[in-house]
Order: structure tokens, then C-alpha cells, then sequence
């Protein structure tokens, strides 16, 4: 019975990748088409490509910005976001501000940054920090503005205050927001990363892949494309074991709730 | 809903620039927080303005907010811009449409399907963290600068997050209520109609409103990056050509939509769930 139930299990997650992967490689088999080459030769590519020199010159300083830009981004984010929401009138001042600099799509800003940055790595990083702090930053107030009216009294009347208060209630409130926030600003630093390298760089993927397309090198191309996906699918991977494991309090609160 | 009138009408100060504090009273909390962020932007302006004349920033690289100003009233006058502001509208529209019926009927033929359900759920885990702008490369060579490479990138983004949306919001609906609606003999649509949409639409709503700011983004992202006709190309040819003011007027621009599609977005939310609890709590 279990036997059978891992069985089907394991049917039901792979099956469908198994036959969507083998359409791709029947189809495109025999295909002569310029611009979709056989699945085996982009897979080859892929091999060719993204092994050896590629990695340390282009994989690695892009997931290094996309790595600084996000860690500034969380830090500026989180503590800016507590200061706005902990004062009702900082934030009612504010809060349009705040709304229109979100609403600015991030990606035009990489002009305007490459005038006060030149097109260095200090561009990219600040590129990707002005566009995931947002999130971050109003996820962070709307978390503090939240927190339980009864363990603040709570705290209050036990003469926690200061920082403890801060660390023990306000951000453990908040965090559940937080997070949402930084998930939010993750798939939001990955585009800026591509998108400030396909503007002006002399390395990284976004940079490498445009540069493949101009020079026609489709099966290379494509590789980068599979394996931006990739980097995509493995970041959001490692955001949800972190949530689980930073968040098990909140969803095992969340379930108990659901079902008494 | 009216406010608190004033305990005394003589503390008023005359002058309204000088007196926020007696004209917060006199408009209660709601226009308090009103006022206050008015204050907050005119003093964004204020900023913007001083900083160029100080010297801190270059105005070759951040021009006064008056000037930034004054382009964005030539822009109006533009007939080329609203030609570009209507390309944008168009691929987020058209996009942004084809996104929500796609990913409505997607979601509700998988969602009401258990086992089709099931056999989705690792290939939609790994299709929806694909960056959107991985597709670039792509559309530049299928359709180049082309209206379909942006609806390319607008379409594939915001599918995903109404498809999430509807089927969270399919797997949530009362297995009493769908059984008291068997048990009163209504059939497969009867039931969809009437159990299923309406505890599914205000997930709907909230993909929808997702979708439409993601849809914004990649439609202007497209225009910059591809060059595809709209308010992205015009910031790129702002760019390379040196007019720093009409870079800034342009982003103005794009972050005032931004705020629109949020408040339409928000706006036709609400009429849809004028019935739901939640939208009748807040009023």
C-alpha cells in the first residue's frame, strides 16, 4: 500500500516534466530551424557553455551583486521600515512618497542610476537595492503598524521596552510580512540583475546571453535562457526552506488556528 | 461619514500654510493623514529642487524638480507621447487580458480536477520562478521589436500569478457548502456558478491586482530593453541622447501610472467584491 502510494506520488510530481521534456526533444528532434535547435544541442551547449571559465567570470559576479544588492536592499528595507512604522505621523507623511517610488517600475531606473554611477558594479548593486527595497520597506511598516494590541500592553506592562521590545515583539510580529516582502523583492532583484547587465556590463549572464543572441549563437543562447530559469527555480527553492524554517512558528500557528 | 467638528473654532490659526496642526484638527484624523502626505511630497519636491542649487548633485545628473517639471508640461504637449504612453497601455492591456482569461480558464480546468491538480503542481512550482526577463533573448529573435515580444514577457509574467490566485482559491472553497449544494441536486455548473466563483473570485481579484503592476513593469521593461515602441523606448532614447530632465519626466510619468493601475486595480476589486465580507467591513 505505501509502496504503491510513494509510486503514485512520485508519477504525479515527475510525470508531467518527463512528457513535457520528451515533447520538446521529439519535436524539436530533427528540427531545422535556425532559431530552435534540437533540445540535444542546446543540452550540449549547456554543458559547453556554463562549465569551467563561464562560471567563475559570468555566474559568479552576477549572483555576487544579485547577493549584495539583496542583503543591502533586506538591511535598509527592514530598518527604515521600522522607523516608519512605529510613528504614526513619519508615516502618514510618508506613505505617498513611499507609494510612488514603489510604483515606479524598477527597471527605468537603471538610466537614471547609470547617470550617478557610471556602468560599474556599484551601478548594478544600486540598481538592485533601489528596486527590492520597496517591497521590503512597506511590507516592514504595514507588519509593524499590525502588531497585537494585547501583547504590546503585554509588554508594556512587564516593562519590556527598548530594543528587547523591539527584537522580541516588533519584529517577530512584523516578520511574517517581512518575509512576504522579501519574496516579493527576490524575483524583483533577478530581473534587475539581467536587466542592468543587458544595459551596459563587460560580464554576467544578462550580459552574456545578449551577446550570444547578437552574435546568432542560438543553442548557446537558449542554454542561458534554461539556465536563467534555473537560477530562478533554485533561489525560490532556497527562500521557501528559509521561510520554513525562520517561519515554523507562524505556520504551525496558522494550522492549529485553521483546524482546533 | 463626517468629521469631528472643532472643540473651538477661535484656535484656528488664519493662515493655512502656517497652521497644519489647527487645520489637522478641523479635518480629523482621515484628512490628517491626507495633509500630512501631501507635506511629505511637497517636501520630495522641495528636495529635489534645493538639492541641484547646492551643489551636493551635479543638476547635470539630477536637474531641479522645476525643470523636471517644466519638460514634463512639454511632454504633454508631445504628440509623440501619447502615441508611446498608448503603445504602453496597449501591450499592458492586451497582455494583462490575455493573462487574466488564460490563467482564469487554466485555473479553474486544472483547479476542479483533483488529479490533474496534482500532476501540475511540481511543473507549475517550477515554471512561475522563471525570471520573465529570461524571454527576452527570445522575443528579440521570434518577434523583434514587435508589439508580441512585449506581450510575450507581459503574458508570461502575470499568467502565473492569476492561475496561483485561482487555484488557491479553488482548493479553498467549503467541502460542506459544495456537498449542501450536491445534496440540493445542483449540477456541475449550478455548482461552479455558485459555490465555486464566489469563493474563488476574491483570489481572482488579488491575482488580478497583482498581475496588473507586474504586467506594468514588464511592459515597460520590454519597451527599454528591446525597444519595442512605448514609454521604455522613449526613457532609452532619452538616455542615450543626453536629455537628462525628459529621462526624469518620463520616469515620473511611468511611476504616476503605476500608482493609476494600482488605484484601477484596487477600484475594480472592490466593485466586484461590493458583496464580501471584507470589503463591507472597511466600508
Amino acid at each position: 500500500m505505501t509502496v504503491l502510494t510513494v509510486t503514485r506520488r512520485i508519477l504525479l510530481v515527475l510525470g508531467l516534466p518527463a512528457v513535457l521534456f520528451t515533447i520538446w526533444w521529439v519535436a524539436t528532434a530533427d528540427s531545422t530551424d535556425f532559431y530552435v535547435p534540437p533540445l540535444r544541442t542546446i543540452l550540449t551547449a549547456f554543458g559547453d557553455t556554463w562549465t569551467g571559465d563561464r562560471l567563475a567570470s559570468d555566474v559568479l559576479p552576477s549572483l555576487l551583486r544579485l547577493t549584495a544588492g539583496y542583503l543591502l536592499a533586506v538591511v535598509i528595507g527592514v530598518g527604515l521600515g521600522l522607523l516608519v512604522g512605529m510613528s504614526r505621523v513619519v508615516r502618514d507623511v510618508l506613505e505617498p512618497v513611499l507609494e510612488l517610488f514603489r510604483a515606479i517600475p524598477p527597471p527605468v531606473l537603471v538610466p537614471v542610476i547609470m547617470l550617478f554611477a557610471g556602468i560599474g558594479d556599484t551601478m548594478k548593486v544600486i540598481v538592485i537595492v533601489s528596486g527590492c527595497v520597496w517591497p521590503i520597506l512597506l511590507n516592514t511598516v504595514e507588519g509593524v503598524r499590525a502588531v497585537d494590541e494585547v501583547l504590546d500592553d503585554t509588554c508594556r506592562s512587564y516593562g519590556i521596552t527598548g530594543s528587547s521590545r523591539l527584537w522580541h515583539l516588533v519584529l517577530r510580529s512584523a516578520s511574517p510580512q517581512i518575509v512576504t516582502g522579501m519574496r516579493q523583492a527576490l524575483s524583483i532583484g533577478i530581473i534587475l540583475m539581467v536587466i542592468s547587465e543587458m544595459f551596459a556590463a563587460d560580464n554576467g549572464l544578462g550580459f552574456t546571453i545578449v551577446q550570444f543572441q547578437r552574435s546568432f549563437a542560438i543553442p548557446e543562447m537558449w542554454s542561458g535562457v534554461l539556465l536563467l530559469g534555473l537560477l530562478g527555480f533554485v533561489l525560490s527553492l532556497l527562500f521557501r526552506f528559509a521561510e520554513n524554517r525562520v517561519l515554523a512558528w507562524y505556520h504551525g500557528l496558522r494550522r492549529a488556528q485553521r483546524n482546533p | 461619514m463626517t468629521p469631528p467638528a472643532p472643540a473651538s473654532v477661535k484656535t484656528r490659526p488664519a493662515g493655512t500654510g502656517t497652521g497644519p496642526g489647527g487645520a489637522l484638527a478641523r479635518l480629523g484624523p482621515g484628512g490628517g493623514a491626507a495633509l500630512r502626505g501631501l507635506a511629505g511630497l511637497a517636501a520630495l519636491v522641495a528636495v529635489l529642487e534645493v538639492l541641484p542649487h547646492t551643489g551636493l548633485v551635479s543638476a547635470d545628473y539630477l536637474p531641479p524638480a522645476s525643470e523636471t517639471g517644466r519638460t514634463l508640461w512639454h511632454l504633454l504637449a508631445e504628440g509623440a507621447f501619447w502615441t508611446a504612453l498608448g503603445d504602453t497601455l496597449t501591450g499592458w492591456g492586451l497582455g494583462l487580458a490575455i493573462a487574466v482569461v488564460g490563467g482564469v480558464v487554466a485555473g479553474v480546468a486544472i483547479g476542479s480536477v483533483p488529479v490533474l491538480r496534482a500532476a501540475t503542481a511540481s511543473t507549475i512550482e517550477f515554471l512561475r520562478p522563471i525570471p520573465s526577463v529570461a524571454l527576452i533573448p527570445v522575443a528579440v529573435l521570434l518577434y523583434g521589436t514587435d508589439l508580441r515580444s512585449v506581450l510575450l514577457l507581459v503574458v508570461y509574467a502575470s499568467f502565473w500569478q492569476v492561475l496561483v490566485q485561482v487555484l488557491a482559491g479553488i482548493h479553498d472553497v467549503d467541502p460542506v457548502a459544495e456537498d449542501t449544494a450536491r445534496s440540493y441536486l445542483l449540477g456541475g455548473w449550478g455548482r461552479m456558478r455558485y459555490v465555486m466563483w464566489p469563493t474563488a473570485l476574491p483570489y481572482v481579484m488579488t491575482g488580478v491586482r497583482l498581475a496588473s503592476t507586474v504586467a506594468l513593469v514588464l511592459a515597460i521593461t520590454a519597451e527599454l530593453v528591446i525597444g519595442a515602441p512605448g514609454l521604455g523606448r522613449e526613457i532609452a532614447v532619452a538616455q542615450t541622447s543626453g536629455a537628462v530632465p525628459r529621462v526624469y519626466a518620463l520616469v515620473l510619468v511611468t511611476g504616476l501610472l503605476g500608482v493609476a493601475v494600482n488605484l484601477l486595480a484596487r477600484a475594480v476589486e472592490r466593485r466586484a467584491l461590493h458583496w464580501h465580507p471584507s470589503a463591507r467591513r472597511e466600508g
